[in-house]
């Protein structure tokens, strides 16, 4: 292969074509011909190099140095300086910002990284790196060392609980699904993670694939499966890709298939992609849409260990359960259970969302406290305001006050609290936040995902929806709040699966901790928050207002008036609530009351 | 790739490409560095870079990166040639003709032995 000691990356977006990046490429070449170096230096085309806005742009290797906003004239006096001379061509350089991964950062003191351990770390479409790692390691370990029913009691020992946010025991369930005696079995990953604003699954199935194959091939050889399905959502196309590319070269390395690692045991994988329903995260759901069906709940007994995909036994998981095996396996049950509280061990992966300092993806040991968490791993609340409420597990999960920061984090506790541990969504709100808006949104989530099979979820949380926006247009009724107490405490008793289960927590809790904003709203049509449309009326200071007319004339619905140097007036009858003026206003002359 | 088909052959492969990693981290950080003032292309550097790009594509190495830098203050050395390897210290070659810098990638680069009789002293 013909070898270049430089590569020019030249950038031939439209934008950077329309500012000359052609005749700079002929420049280019030109003049590296003239100088004798065009045998050296390499000009490739391409795209998106620094966004363009200083086009035309060039990012030159192996020094990693990016010249932009480039004439042609500029052209000489760089290549003789660059190329021929080596000399960095100050006046041309323009500094690029660094890629930052905004959603893993490095971890903090009271993190440990388990699952995402290899995020970042190893290439995912090279299953070398992997190994590299001791992957797959684990995985020979059980083959070759220890019988099914080792595999599942190591496990048992060390308390891995389903990180899918139910916290069923996972050994436990091997168990079942290993004394299930019909056959064939099954065995299926739950890749469907819709919860608005969680990403864990998806960054550990686009970063590190073969973790959470290996422990899918170490639960099927503890089962007794053959055969194995991964329900990733189609909205995750990357983690689609990097899971293909895995199975595939697991295949071809004898680590999926027949007789995996020459041993009598076979088994092979399969990613399946769900259509974009929320509710086909729900086990039963899932399972129905592996076979082909409509994605929909059933009622439970039968349970999957018994009858699951294809009417036959089936052990379903989470990708961080799996992801969390070939560790446990590897540095044993003792080591994974020194972490954690007593009845939840180990790490959980959480989404750090919100009105928090430092956003992202964190794995801390459980039992932390929520205070932990937001303050020492999140960096504390945006701009230093004070904490309002955290909302932990999701669209289904409840909001719980300050009362509760100094709460371990375990399943037990959450659900004490009226909350969820969930998948791991924590979403950080401050003072500016008013609480029967949230339960509204959450409730318009899980209203719309509800698929209309039993009635509870299907008419409930269309009226708990109802009287949400009914209070937030400031048309409460003093009996709403006992409704939505009824309402809420039935929906979860009969509902069929953990979407209407689930789906009343956000209002129960608020309801809960937060009855006075409820009240606020409905005695004295009044948000508190200042964030409920119907319920503010923004207002000229006519002090301060010096009568600039910025305001007036950047309303979109024109309900200033004023005279020039006069205080100005808004008409609360036009004035739709967007708050544009209190952004635009120079002298801080605007107010919500 | 062949199949795994026990153990011993995954910690084979284990070790394969820990030593992969190991070669490609190290190698990355090869450099061989020209010097192109003005002095050393008016002693011949173009030359030496050539015979530096020409060797590299024909003996098919990686991992080798060539890099320019400008007059280092010992004109008459030129051309001036250095080799980092790793965290090695730098080796600084003086009056480096094409044939040289053959002999210097060929004994220094790739089986890592100084080229004593042009090495100097800074």
């Amino acid at each position: 292969m013909k070898y270049f000691r430089s590569h020019v990356l030249l950038c031939v977006d439209p934008e950077c074509l329309k500012h000359g990046a052609h005749e700079v490429m002929d420049a280019l070449q030109d003049e590296l011909v003239a100088e004798g170096l065009i045998n050296e230096v390499q000009v490739l085309e391409t795209s998106r190099i620094g966004g363009c806005s200083n086009g035309p742009e060039i990012m030159v290797y192996p020094e990693g140095i990016h010249y932009a906003n480039l004439t042609v004239d500029d052209i000489p006096y760089l290549v003789e300086e660059h190329f021929l001379k080596g000399r960095v061509a100050q006046k041309l350089v323009m500094p690029i910002e660094k890629v930052v991964d905004e959603e893993l950062s490095a971890p903090t003191h009271k993190e440990i990284r388990i699952v995402l351990r290899n995020c970042g770390v190893i290439d995912p479409e090279n299953i070398e790196d992997y190994i590299a790692e001791d992957g797959y390691m684990a995985l020979a370990k059980c083959l070759t060392e220890y019988t099914p029913d080792q595999v599942i009691s190591t496990v048992l020992e060390s308390g891995l609980r389903g990180r899918g946010g139910a916290g069923f025991p996972t050994g436990k369930k091997w168990q079942l699904a290993r004394n299930s005696p019909d056959f064939p079995k099954y065995l299926v990953c739950n890749a469907d993670e819709g919860d608005p604003g969680a990403f864990m699954n998806r960054r550990v199935l686009e970063s590190d694939p073969h973790s959470v194959i290996e422990g899918m091939v170490i639960a099927a050889y503890a089962i007794g499966a053959s055969q194995g399905y991964i329900y990733c959502r189609a909205e995750y196309p990357i983690a689609v890709r990097t899971l293909n590319i895995g199975i595939r070269q697991a295949r071809e390395m004898g680590l999926l298939g027949h007789n995996i690692l020459g041993t009598d045991f076979s088994f092979d994988l399969e990613v399946r992609m769900g259509a974009g329903a929320f509710v086909c995260g729900e086990e039963t759901a899932l399972m129905s849409s592996i076979e082909g069906k409509r994605g929909e709940p059933r009622p439970r007994p039968p349970f999957p260990a018994q009858r699951g995909v294809f009417g036959r036994p089936t052990n379903i998981n989470n990708v961080e359960t799996y992801a969390n095996i070939p560790q446990i396996m590897l540095r044993g049950a003792e080591w994974y259970a020194s972490m954690g509280t007593e009845k939840s061990k180990g790490t959980k992966t959480f989404a750090l969302a919100g009105d928090v300092k430092h956003t992202g993806l964190v794995e801390v040991p459980l039992g932390l406290s929520l205070r932990e968490i937001i303050y020492d791993v999140g960096g504390g609340i945006k701009d230093d305001k004070p904490f309002k409420a955290i909302q932990t597990g999701g669209p289904m999960g409840g909001c719980l006050p300050e009362e509760y920061l100094d709460l371990p984090i375990d399943y037990e506790a959450l659900a004490a609290a009226g909350s969820i541990m969930g998948s791991g969504g924590l979403v950080v709100m401050d003072d500016e936040t008013c609480m029967v808006d949230i339960a509204r949104f959450f409730m318009e989530f899980t209203q719309d995902e509800s698929c209309g099979k039993c009635v509870p979820c299907r008419v409930g949380t269309r009226r708990i929806l109802e009287i949400l926006q009914r209070i937030c247009n400031g048309e409460g009724k003093e009996e709403d709040l006992n409704t939505l107490d009824e309402l809420c405490a039935e929906i979860k008793s009969t509902s069929l699966c953990g979407l209407g289960q689930g789906a009343p927590n956000p209002v129960e809790s608020t309801l809960k901790h937060f009855r006075a904003e409820y009240e606020a709203h409905i005695r004295e049509k009044r948000c508190p928050a200042k964030v409920c449309k119907a319920l503010i009326r923004y207002d000229i200071l006519e002090s301060i207002c010096t009568g600039c007319t910025v305001c007036a004339r950047n309303c979109p619905v024109n309900a200033i008036s004023g005279e020039r140097r006069q205080a100005h007036h808004i008409d609360p009858d036009v004035c739709i609530r967007c708050g544009i003026c209190m952004q635009v206003c120079n002298f801080n002359a605007i107010e919500i009351n | 790739m062949a199949p795994i088909k026990s153990l011993e052959d995954l910690q084979r492969v284990r070790d394969e490409a820990l030593e992969k990693r190991r070669v490609k981290s190290a190698s990355g950080q090869t450099q061989v560095i020209v010097g192109m003032g003005t002095c050393g292309i008016a002693a011949g550097a173009r030359d030496t870079m050539k015979a530096i790009l020409e060797y590299i594509e024909h003996s098919g190495l990686t991992g080798v990166i060539v890099t320019q830098t400008g007059c280092i203050g010992l004109c008459e050395q030129e051309p001036i040639v250095q080799v980092v390897i790793g965290d090695q210290p730098k080796v600084t070659y003086g009056k480096v003709n094409a044939e040289t810098a053959r002999q210097i990638m060929r004994e220094h680069v790739e089986e890592g032995k100084v080229v004593d009789s042009h090495s100097i002293n800074l």
